[in-house]
């Protein structure tokens, strides 16, 4: 993990969103579309993560709840829920997954400078998890690392 | 839509002509004398020489032709297929396929199987004259008196649809024709228009035929073509020289018609071995022109597409009934059920074409048996049962290489040498059974041998030595024989070319686990091992029951389904989620759902209990409600949900919301083995 830190991307587009007190940024290339939040299907014995199915036209969608990964607390779904579908890859394979936000923002340009590698020490969240920390505002903006986060769900699941 | 490549159309033919191919000599090995088979066998030949040629596959198409030459001989009828010529003939068939899979591999051994191809059929007595040769003379013989047709077509008869080739396969079904082509008036190549007819033919029609019937042939013709009909003489004197064979005279007309099919290529032709194709043309023609009428060859892809179109329609249609339910539009209801008719025939019909006979696998281990019987030296009797048992096309693919695992094991480790099985008071010879049948909402398709059986105690031994167990671990035989699947585990002492490294139980295993089906194994010490293969019918849509449990609504296949009964208010209360009803005098297994999946809301007070089947299980579901049928468009859980068990995928409602379908199979074994997890822990199907 390390290695992909220091070799970080540069510039991107990013899809900014609140969940708990944070704000997240994601790729906006891997999202795919941003809806309100309808009927969630629990799936009995499920890991928290992904407890969930949702109707995305027509296909069944595994919904992701990243605060459970951030160890956040989850509050019930109010007006600014939404869910954002994105693309991921699990196993080198493009699986579509909706991710619980609890109000989404914007789409913003974080450029290189303003971005960080993840501190190794002194992080509240699982190593790993944080590609990168951004700033903006004197804001700080935490980077997920998406697809590593669904492939340890995976991995735990087993 | 993209032009298919000719090239790999005429591969996927040519494949489908060799499996017919394979399987009528393997017909031909228990029924050396059905006439029928040998045809089948030599128009699958035939057809492959023809459009070989024309693809370009030469070194295929004369290899053909050569094994269709010594192979005449037995369709003549003065040989007959003795099990040495099976066996060359099936290695010639090995070779063809090789030939046209990758031509530039193939090796020098084409020579040497024709060779032995030929030696087969002379059998003893060996006959010094080419067999191409020697055939020509009983077959003049045979048609004391014929015609001789000559005709050509008007200049535009291509471009106005007519195909000279159909006048010749007709006049052809009169009886045996010598056709040869008059090709004077073929412009050179290049002023040739290839849509203009410039060939005349002359036919030499033998057999009692009369008159009227020839005019019939050209009866849509006759206005502006040129014809003329003349009685022939004495025929023995009329029979034309073999040295100029029709195949190489009907050629050019490959180019002067391009739309027609099968047509050897000049080069092909132009050996001078070439026999005199009598009657050939005319079975072949009618046998592809029945074909045409009965079945139709489809890419899966748009099988595919059509699938989740229809699946998205049976979606939309269900949110059409909720809709005109809650309407009280008496019309809007009728147009929802008329919908509802047609969709759901639209849906059985859909489903109908992606089902596949599994015949069509079986034929393909008919060989498997045959070569191993050969290679093994052991004596086996292969029988099959069940070849219309129909399964979705992906299972069926998917199939192939778990049961070819299976077989070779049976045939391998399962069937003791003939000494052995005399010594055990069995006959010589070993029986092989594949066979198919449905069993509810599965098919289920077995392999038993009449062999040695499971020995407990070595696989037990095996087990230890690989660490898979512990020596204290209590395990019974079923939990046993299941360690057989586990990667890398093997009891064969030794390692034969076949089997026994250990690898092949756990792949089939996977491949069963990946088409949500699951595998028994059976067996008795001595008396034989029994491997059951149990997979759902399809992968696609099922009509479902749908039920609520607390607040969530969940799908069980109606095909699992036997009866709903009341849960009885006495029935053992909470507690361990496991009891027992007494269903009509026999004991039944059930479990609370709601337990099962940790829900807290309180339970309704008339619960219901759905009971289920799976194979030889019956386990009851309590349910909250019962809300009916629907029907169910599967959609795969992702991979995030692999680890959930007792679901088989999702579904969509009429109203959008996504519900779960329950797994039969799965909650069957978890009724009968109690909270069973040890069991599924290590050896459940990965869901």
């Amino acid at each position: 993990m390390s290695l992909r830190v220091q070799t970080m991307p540069g510039a991107m587009r990013a899809l900014t969103m609140r969940l708990g007190d944070e704000i997240f940024a994601v790729e906006a290339n891997c999202v795919r579309e941003i809806l309100e939040i309808g009927t969630v299907t629990s799936v009995p014995n499920a890991p928290d993560f992904v407890g969930g199915l949702i109707n995305v036209r027509g296909t069944v969608v595994p919904l992701a709840d990243l605060r459970v990964s951030f160890n956040m607390p989850r509050p019930v779904a109010d007006e600014d829920t939404r869910i954002v579908v994105m693309e991921i890859e699990i196993d080198g394979e493009k699986t579509v997954a909706g991710v619980l936000a609890d109000k989404v923002h914007d789409v913003t340009d974080l450029d290189a400078a303003s971005m960080e590698p993840a501190p190794r020490i002194g992080m509240r969240w699982p190593q790993g998890f944080v590609r990168a920390i951004a700033k903006r505002d004197n804001q700080f903006i935490i980077v997920p690392d998406v697809n590593e986060i669904f492939a340890r769900s995976i991995a735990a699941a087993h | 839509m993209s032009q298919p490549d000719p090239v790999a159309i005429f591969r996927q033919e040519a494949t489908e002509l060799l499996e017919t191919l394979e399987a009528n000599l393997l017909q031909l090995d228990e029924t050396p004398d059905d006439k029928a088979v040998v045809d089948s066998a030599f128009r699958a030949l035939h057809t492959l020489k023809g459009s070989g040629a024309m693809f370009g596959f030469t070194a295929a198409a004369s290899f053909v032709h050569e094994f269709e030459t010594a192979f005449d001989r037995v369709r003549k009828g003065e040989k007959t297929a003795t099990p040495a010529l099976i066996r060359v003939a099936l290695q010639a068939r090995d070779h063809i396929m090789i030939l046209i899979e990758d031509p530039d591999s193939a090796g020098s051994e084409g020579e040497t199987l024709l060779a032995a191809l030929r030696q087969a059929v002379e059998g003893e007595a060996k006959a010094e004259a080419a067999p191409a040769l020697v055939i020509e003379a009983p077959v003049a013989e045979a048609w004391p008196s014929g015609w001789k047709i000559s005709f050509s077509l008007p200049a535009d008869a291509l471009a106005m649809g007519s195909n000279p080739l159909l006048l010749i396969d007709e006049l052809a079904e009169l009886g045996p024709c010598d056709v040869r082509a008059r090709i004077a008036g073929v412009a050179s190549l290049d002023t040739l228009d290839p849509t203009r007819s410039a060939l005349g033919w002359e036919v030499v029609l033998r057999g009692d035929v009369s008159r009227a019937q020839i005019d019939d042939v050209f009866m849509f013709l006759s206005d502006d073509m040129e014809l003329t009909v003349e009685a022939l003489g004495e025929p023995a004197s009329e029979a034309p020289a073999p040295a100029a064979p029709p195949i190489a005279e009907a050629a050019p007309s490959l180019a002067a018609a391009p739309a027609v099919a099968p047509a050897p290529a000049p080069a092909q032709a132009a050996k001078p071995k070439t026999k005199p194709k009598t009657e050939s043309p005319a079975p072949q023609k009618a046998a592809s022109s029945d074909k045409s009428n009965s079945s139709l060859r489809v890419p899966a892809e748009r099988l595919d597409a059509l699938m989740d179109r229809v699946g998205e329609l049976v979606i939309a249609q269900a949110r059409l009934n909720q809709l005109a339910a809650q309407a009280n539009d008496p019309n809007l209801k009728s147009v929802a059920e008329d919908i509802e008719r047609l969709s759901s025939s639209l849906r059985d019909t859909t489903m109908g074409i992606r089902m596949v006979p599994i015949g069509t696998l079986f034929g393909r281990f008919r060989r498997l048996v045959h070569d191993l019987s050969h290679d093994l030296g052991k004596e086996i009797e292969f029988v099959t049962a069940g070849e219309d048992t129909e399964l979705d096309k992906t299972v069926i693919e998917h199939l192939a290489d778990p049961l070819v695992h299976l077989i070779r094991n049976s045939v391998d480790h399962g069937l003791e040498s003939a000494d052995k099985r005399l010594a055990a008071g069995k006959p010589s010879g070993g029986t092989v059974r594949l066979s198919a049948t449905y069993a509810g909402a599965e098919v289920a398709i077995s392999v038993s041998d009449d062999g040695a059986g499971l020995d407990p105690a070595r696989i037990r031994q095996k087990a230890e030595e690989a660490g898979l167990i512990t020596s204290e671990a209590k395990l019974s035989e079923q939990e046993l024989f299941q360690l057989i699947f586990q990667p890398g585990f093997s009891t064969a002492k030794e390692i034969t070319a076949l089997s026994g490294r250990g690898v092949g139980m756990d792949v089939v295993k996977r491949t069963i686990d990946g088409l949500r089906g699951s595998i028994d194994l059976s067996s008795q010490m001595g008396l034989g091992t029994t491997a059951t293969l149990r997979l759902p019918l399809t992968l696609a849509i099922i009509d479902g029951l749908l039920v609520r449990i607390g607040d969530g609504r969940y799908t069980i296949p109606l095909a699992a389904v036997e009866e709903c009964v009341e849960l009885p208010l006495d029935a053992d209360g909470e507690g361990r989620g496991r009891a027992f009803l007494n269903i009509r005098g026999s004991l039944v297994p059930f479990i609370r759902l709601r337990e099962v999946f940790n829900l807290s809301t309180p339970p309704g007070q008339y619960q219901k209990v759905v009971i289920i089947s799976s194979g030889d299980m019956r386990v009851g579901l309590v349910v909250d409600q019962i809300l009916g049928n629907n029907q169910t468009v599967i959609k795969q859980l992702s991979k995030l949900h692999a680890g959930v068990r007792h679901f088989s995928g999702a579904t969509i409602l009429g109203d959008g919301t996504v519900a779960l379908i329950l797994d039969p199979m799965q909650l069957a074994t978890f009724g009968q083995h109690g909270d069973g997890t040890h069991a599924e822990q290590t050896f459940g199907r990965a869901a």
